[in-house]
Protein backbone atom coordinates (compact mmCIF):
# COMPACT_ATOMS: atom_id res chain seq x y z
CA UNK A 1 0.00 0.00 0.00
CA UNK A 2 1.27 3.53 -0.92
CA UNK A 3 0.83 6.11 1.68
CA UNK A 4 2.16 10.13 1.43
CA UNK A 5 4.53 11.27 4.20
CA UNK A 6 5.81 14.57 5.09
CA UNK A 7 9.33 15.15 5.40
CA UNK A 8 10.94 18.01 6.17
CA UNK A 9 13.42 19.59 4.73
CA UNK A 10 15.40 23.36 5.08
CA UNK A 11 16.68 24.47 1.72
CA UNK A 12 17.08 28.13 0.40
CA UNK A 13 15.97 27.87 -3.01
CA UNK A 14 18.83 30.60 -3.40
CA UNK A 15 21.24 29.01 -2.15
CA UNK A 16 23.34 28.09 -5.35
CA UNK A 17 23.78 31.94 -5.92
CA UNK A 18 23.83 32.85 -2.47
CA UNK A 19 27.26 30.36 -1.78
CA UNK A 20 28.69 31.98 -4.93
CA UNK A 21 28.13 35.29 -4.20
CA UNK A 22 29.80 34.48 -0.54
CA UNK A 23 33.10 33.24 -2.55
CA UNK A 24 33.00 35.97 -4.51
CA UNK A 25 32.65 38.66 -1.56
CA UNK A 26 35.45 36.95 0.02
CA UNK A 27 37.46 37.21 -3.00
CA UNK A 28 36.98 40.66 -3.72
CA UNK A 29 37.63 40.85 0.35
CA UNK A 30 40.92 39.73 -0.08
CA UNK A 31 42.04 41.39 -3.23
CA UNK A 32 41.26 44.37 -1.22
CA UNK A 33 39.03 45.69 -3.91
CA UNK A 34 35.84 47.50 -3.56
CA UNK A 35 32.51 46.38 -5.26
CA UNK A 36 29.70 48.03 -5.92
CA UNK A 37 26.31 47.67 -7.95
CA UNK A 38 23.68 49.64 -9.02
CA UNK A 39 20.62 48.75 -9.79
CA UNK A 40 17.14 50.66 -11.24
CA UNK A 41 14.27 50.80 -13.90
CA UNK A 42 15.71 51.11 -17.73
CA UNK A 43 16.41 54.80 -18.64
CA UNK A 44 17.03 56.04 -14.80
CA UNK A 45 20.50 56.82 -16.14
CA UNK A 46 22.51 54.05 -14.52
CA UNK A 47 24.77 54.09 -17.53
CA UNK A 48 25.40 57.97 -17.82
CA UNK A 49 26.09 58.10 -13.66
CA UNK A 50 28.58 55.18 -14.20
CA UNK A 51 30.55 57.19 -16.84
CA UNK A 52 30.41 60.14 -14.55
CA UNK A 53 31.78 58.10 -11.49
CA UNK A 54 34.44 56.50 -13.64
CA UNK A 55 35.47 59.37 -14.75
CA UNK A 56 35.58 60.97 -11.83
CA UNK A 57 37.64 58.28 -9.80
CA UNK A 58 39.83 56.77 -12.78
CA UNK A 59 43.33 59.50 -12.09
CA UNK A 60 42.80 58.25 -8.53
CA UNK A 61 41.75 54.95 -8.10
CA UNK A 62 42.44 51.44 -10.37
CA UNK A 63 38.67 51.07 -11.60
CA UNK A 64 36.50 48.37 -13.59
CA UNK A 65 33.18 48.15 -14.22
CA UNK A 66 30.34 45.35 -15.40
CA UNK A 67 27.74 46.58 -17.06
CA UNK A 68 24.84 43.32 -17.61
CA UNK A 69 21.85 43.93 -20.78
CA UNK A 70 19.49 41.75 -22.58
CA UNK A 71 21.20 42.85 -25.76
CA UNK A 72 23.39 44.76 -27.29
CA UNK A 73 27.37 45.85 -26.36
CA UNK A 74 26.53 49.60 -26.61
CA UNK A 75 26.73 50.10 -23.14
CA UNK A 76 30.60 49.03 -22.55
CA UNK A 77 31.19 50.74 -25.59
CA UNK A 78 29.78 54.21 -23.81
CA UNK A 79 32.01 53.26 -20.59
CA UNK A 80 34.93 52.72 -22.70
CA UNK A 81 34.92 56.31 -23.27
CA UNK A 82 36.15 56.18 -19.61
CA UNK A 83 39.02 54.45 -20.73
CA UNK A 84 38.89 51.76 -18.24
CA UNK A 85 38.46 48.36 -18.22
CA UNK A 86 34.41 47.45 -19.26
CA UNK A 87 32.86 44.16 -19.62
CA UNK A 88 29.35 43.02 -21.18
CA UNK A 89 27.42 40.93 -19.61
CA UNK A 90 24.69 39.75 -22.17
CA UNK A 91 22.02 37.93 -19.98
CA UNK A 92 20.13 36.44 -23.46
CA UNK A 93 16.67 36.79 -22.02
CA UNK A 94 17.26 36.70 -17.89
CA UNK A 95 16.33 39.69 -16.68
CA UNK A 96 18.81 40.06 -13.88
CA UNK A 97 21.92 39.47 -13.46
CA UNK A 98 23.61 36.17 -11.21
CA UNK A 99 26.59 35.80 -9.21
CA UNK A 100 27.76 32.96 -11.47
CA UNK A 101 27.07 35.65 -14.65
CA UNK A 102 29.56 37.84 -12.73
CA UNK A 103 32.32 35.48 -11.87
CA UNK A 104 32.39 34.43 -15.42
CA UNK A 105 32.78 38.04 -16.59
CA UNK A 106 35.75 38.65 -14.50
CA UNK A 107 38.02 35.82 -16.22
CA UNK A 108 41.00 36.44 -16.56
CA UNK A 109 40.83 40.27 -14.63
CA UNK A 110 43.84 39.93 -11.88
CA UNK A 111 41.73 41.30 -8.81
CA UNK A 112 44.68 42.69 -7.57
CA UNK A 113 44.96 45.22 -9.57
CA UNK A 114 41.48 46.57 -9.21
CA UNK A 115 40.80 49.32 -5.99
CA UNK A 116 37.25 49.06 -6.67
CA UNK A 117 34.29 47.69 -9.63
CA UNK A 118 31.06 48.35 -10.27
CA UNK A 119 28.71 46.14 -11.62
CA UNK A 120 25.69 47.54 -13.63
CA UNK A 121 22.86 45.26 -13.48
CA UNK A 122 19.91 44.95 -15.83
CA UNK A 123 18.01 47.48 -16.05
CA UNK A 124 14.81 45.99 -13.89
CA UNK A 125 12.92 47.11 -10.37
CA UNK A 126 12.30 43.75 -9.76
CA UNK A 127 14.36 40.85 -10.64
CA UNK A 128 17.58 41.82 -9.15
CA UNK A 129 16.66 42.39 -6.03
CA UNK A 130 17.04 38.24 -4.97
CA UNK A 131 20.03 37.75 -6.27
CA UNK A 132 23.26 38.77 -3.93
CA UNK A 133 26.47 39.75 -6.50
CA UNK A 134 29.10 39.54 -3.66
CA UNK A 135 29.25 43.39 -3.33
CA UNK A 136 29.64 45.52 -0.77
CA UNK A 137 27.45 48.15 -1.80
CA UNK A 138 24.00 48.13 -3.38
CA UNK A 139 23.08 51.60 -4.84
CA UNK A 140 19.43 51.94 -5.99
CA UNK A 141 19.00 54.84 -8.81
CA UNK A 142 15.76 56.32 -9.26
CA UNK A 143 15.18 59.40 -11.71
CA UNK A 144 13.14 62.55 -11.47
CA UNK A 145 11.52 61.62 -14.72
CA UNK A 146 9.95 58.62 -12.99
CA UNK A 147 7.85 59.95 -10.56
CA UNK A 148 8.03 60.60 -6.73
CA UNK A 149 6.69 57.34 -5.24
CA UNK A 150 8.50 54.54 -7.68
CA UNK A 151 10.05 53.53 -3.86
CA UNK A 152 6.66 52.61 -2.35
CA UNK A 153 5.68 50.88 -5.80
CA UNK A 154 8.80 48.77 -5.89
CA UNK A 155 10.01 48.23 -1.87
CA UNK A 156 11.62 45.41 -2.43
CA UNK A 157 14.59 46.87 -4.24
CA UNK A 158 14.85 49.84 -2.44
CA UNK A 159 14.60 47.92 1.26
CA UNK A 160 17.49 45.42 -0.26
CA UNK A 161 19.53 48.88 -0.98
CA UNK A 162 22.66 50.27 0.85
CA UNK A 163 22.21 53.74 -0.93
CA UNK A 164 19.92 55.62 -3.07
CA UNK A 165 20.44 58.13 -5.89
CA UNK A 166 18.20 60.22 -7.78
CA UNK A 167 19.50 60.59 -10.76
CA UNK A 168 18.56 63.66 -13.20
CA UNK A 169 18.03 66.43 -10.89
CA UNK A 170 18.59 68.72 -13.60
CA UNK A 171 15.27 68.01 -15.12
CA UNK A 172 13.80 68.13 -11.55
CA UNK A 173 11.93 71.49 -12.25
CA UNK A 174 11.07 70.97 -15.96
CA UNK A 175 9.09 67.63 -14.22
CA UNK A 176 7.66 69.56 -11.53
CA UNK A 177 9.42 66.52 -9.35
CA UNK A 178 8.88 66.93 -5.58
CA UNK A 179 12.06 66.12 -3.99
CA UNK A 180 10.10 66.00 -0.27
CA UNK A 181 8.08 63.52 -1.47
CA UNK A 182 10.42 61.25 -3.36
CA UNK A 183 12.82 61.04 -0.07
CA UNK A 184 9.81 60.74 2.15
CA UNK A 185 9.12 57.65 0.00
CA UNK A 186 12.52 56.36 -0.28
CA UNK A 187 12.43 57.00 3.92
CA UNK A 188 9.01 54.92 4.09
CA UNK A 189 10.34 51.72 2.55
CA UNK A 190 14.12 51.84 3.95
CA UNK A 191 14.26 53.93 6.81
CA UNK A 192 17.82 55.74 7.28
CA UNK A 193 19.28 54.97 4.23
CA UNK A 194 21.23 57.75 2.94
CA UNK A 195 19.98 59.67 -0.31
CA UNK A 196 22.45 61.51 -3.17
CA UNK A 197 20.63 64.10 -5.41
CA UNK A 198 22.68 64.15 -8.88
CA UNK A 199 23.10 65.24 -12.23
CA UNK A 200 25.56 63.46 -14.28
CA UNK A 201 24.99 65.91 -16.84
CA UNK A 202 26.01 69.07 -14.81
CA UNK A 203 27.73 67.24 -12.27
CA UNK A 204 25.80 68.51 -9.93
CA UNK A 205 25.86 66.46 -6.79
CA UNK A 206 28.73 64.25 -8.10
CA UNK A 207 31.05 65.63 -5.68
CA UNK A 208 29.13 64.89 -2.26
CA UNK A 209 28.77 61.06 -4.23
CA UNK A 210 32.74 60.90 -4.84
CA UNK A 211 33.71 62.06 -1.38
CA UNK A 212 30.80 58.91 0.19
CA UNK A 213 33.00 56.48 -2.11
CA UNK A 214 36.05 57.62 -1.11
CA UNK A 215 34.81 57.33 2.86
CA UNK A 216 34.16 53.86 1.71
CA UNK A 217 37.22 53.19 -0.08
CA UNK A 218 38.80 54.08 3.38
CA UNK A 219 36.73 52.15 5.98
CA UNK A 220 37.07 48.88 3.84
CA UNK A 221 41.12 49.67 4.07
CA UNK A 222 40.65 50.08 7.80
CA UNK A 223 38.44 46.44 7.97
CA UNK A 224 41.17 44.67 6.23
CA UNK A 225 44.30 46.29 8.34
CA UNK A 226 42.18 44.96 11.32
CA UNK A 227 41.79 42.18 9.99
CA UNK A 228 45.24 41.45 9.03
CA UNK A 229 46.55 42.48 12.40
CA UNK B 1 9.76 38.02 -14.30
CA UNK B 2 11.87 35.65 -12.69
CA UNK B 3 9.68 33.14 -11.01
CA UNK B 4 9.90 30.51 -13.76
CA UNK B 5 13.64 29.84 -13.06
CA UNK B 6 12.88 30.28 -9.18
CA UNK B 7 10.79 27.50 -10.25
CA UNK B 8 13.19 25.10 -11.54
CA UNK B 9 15.62 26.02 -8.21
CA UNK B 10 12.86 24.47 -6.03
CA UNK B 11 12.40 21.36 -8.34
CA UNK B 12 16.09 20.58 -9.01
CA UNK B 13 16.09 20.66 -5.25
CA UNK B 14 12.92 18.90 -4.67
CA UNK B 15 14.68 15.89 -7.20
CA UNK B 16 17.68 15.93 -5.51
CA UNK B 17 15.95 15.10 -2.14
CA UNK B 18 13.10 13.06 -3.33
CA UNK B 19 16.63 11.13 -4.61
CA UNK B 20 17.75 10.29 -1.11
CA UNK B 21 13.96 8.53 -0.44
CA UNK B 22 15.19 6.04 -3.33
CA UNK B 23 13.87 8.07 -5.74
CA UNK B 24 9.75 8.44 -4.34
CA UNK B 25 7.10 10.53 -5.96
CA UNK B 26 6.79 14.31 -4.86
CA UNK B 27 3.60 15.02 -4.71
CA UNK B 28 3.82 18.52 -3.11
CA UNK B 29 6.46 21.07 -2.06
CA UNK B 30 6.00 23.37 1.17
CA UNK B 31 7.73 26.70 0.08
CA UNK B 32 8.16 29.58 2.40
CA UNK B 33 8.00 33.00 0.78
CA UNK B 34 8.82 36.44 2.37
CA UNK B 35 7.17 39.13 1.83
CA UNK B 36 9.95 40.97 1.16
CA UNK B 37 11.94 38.22 -1.05
CA UNK B 38 10.87 39.88 -3.93
CA UNK B 39 9.09 36.61 -5.85
CA UNK B 40 5.42 37.06 -6.25
CA UNK B 41 3.25 34.15 -5.74
CA UNK B 42 1.02 33.78 -8.50
CA UNK B 43 3.69 34.67 -10.90
CA UNK B 44 5.27 31.39 -8.97
CA UNK B 45 2.17 29.29 -9.00
CA UNK B 46 1.61 30.13 -12.47
CA UNK B 47 4.68 29.01 -13.49
CA UNK B 48 5.42 25.99 -11.34
CA UNK B 49 2.79 23.94 -13.48
CA UNK B 50 5.29 24.90 -16.84
CA UNK B 51 8.16 24.11 -15.02
CA UNK B 52 6.95 20.79 -13.42
CA UNK B 53 6.12 19.34 -17.65
CA UNK B 54 8.24 16.70 -18.17
CA UNK B 55 10.32 16.12 -14.97
CA UNK B 56 9.46 13.54 -12.00
CA UNK B 57 6.97 16.42 -10.07
CA UNK B 58 4.82 16.71 -12.88
CA UNK B 59 1.38 16.52 -11.53
CA UNK B 60 2.70 17.59 -8.22
CA UNK B 61 1.58 20.95 -6.03
CA UNK B 62 3.55 23.66 -4.50
CA UNK B 63 2.33 24.84 -1.21
CA UNK B 64 3.52 28.30 -0.46
CA UNK B 65 2.69 30.08 3.06
CA UNK B 66 3.57 33.88 3.26
CA UNK B 67 5.61 35.24 5.39
CA UNK B 68 4.82 38.00 7.33
CA UNK B 69 7.30 41.16 7.35
CA UNK B 70 8.27 41.57 11.31
CA UNK B 71 10.72 44.34 12.34
CA UNK B 72 12.01 45.28 15.70
CA UNK B 73 10.57 48.68 16.49
CA UNK B 74 13.32 50.12 18.90
CA UNK B 75 10.95 52.26 20.28
CA UNK B 76 8.72 49.80 22.02
CA UNK B 77 11.35 47.42 22.29
CA UNK B 78 8.82 44.85 20.76
CA UNK B 79 8.86 42.99 17.57
CA UNK B 80 6.16 43.92 15.01
CA UNK B 81 4.57 42.74 12.23
CA UNK B 82 3.96 44.95 9.39
CA UNK B 83 0.54 45.03 7.09
CA UNK B 84 2.35 46.46 3.81
CA UNK B 85 5.91 46.16 2.72
CA UNK B 86 5.71 50.16 1.29
CA UNK B 87 5.78 51.58 4.96
CA UNK B 88 8.56 50.41 7.47
CA UNK B 89 7.35 52.36 10.72
CA UNK B 90 6.16 50.71 13.83
CA UNK B 91 2.36 49.93 13.57
CA UNK B 92 1.81 51.23 17.18
CA UNK B 93 3.85 53.91 17.90
CA UNK B 94 4.92 54.65 13.97
CA UNK B 95 8.45 55.14 14.89
CA UNK B 96 10.52 54.35 11.27
CA UNK B 97 11.84 50.46 11.91
CA UNK B 98 14.50 49.38 9.76
CA UNK B 99 15.59 46.04 11.40
CA UNK B 100 14.00 43.34 9.60
CA UNK B 101 13.50 39.91 11.70
CA UNK B 102 11.68 37.99 9.24
CA UNK B 103 10.20 38.19 5.66
CA UNK B 104 12.76 37.55 3.20
CA UNK B 105 12.19 33.69 3.00
CA UNK B 106 12.54 31.62 0.28
CA UNK B 107 13.04 28.18 1.58
CA UNK B 108 11.54 24.93 1.00
CA UNK B 109 10.63 23.62 4.84
CA UNK B 110 8.97 19.81 3.41
CA UNK B 111 8.05 17.67 0.72
CA UNK B 112 5.27 15.65 0.80
CA UNK B 113 6.32 11.47 -0.83
CA UNK B 114 4.65 9.02 -1.57
CA UNK B 115 6.58 5.73 -0.47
Amino acid sequence: MTQTRLVEVRQNVLKHNDVLARQLRIRFQEAGVFVASFVSSPGSGKTAFLEKTLTMLRPNYRIAALVGDLATANDAARLSRAEVPVKQIETGTICHLEAQMVENALGDWDLNELDCLFIENVGNLVCPSSYDLGEALRVVLMSTTEGEDKPRKYPTIFNTADVAVITKMDLATAVEFDLKTARASIQAVRPGMKVFEVSSKTGAGMDEWRQFLQSQFVAKAETLLLETV
Amino acid sequence: MHELSIALSIIEGATEEAQKHNGAKVEAVHLKLGKLSGVVKDALLFSWEIACQGTTLEGSRLEITEISVVVHCENCKTDRTLAEINNFSCPVCNAPTSEVLQGRELEVTALEIIE
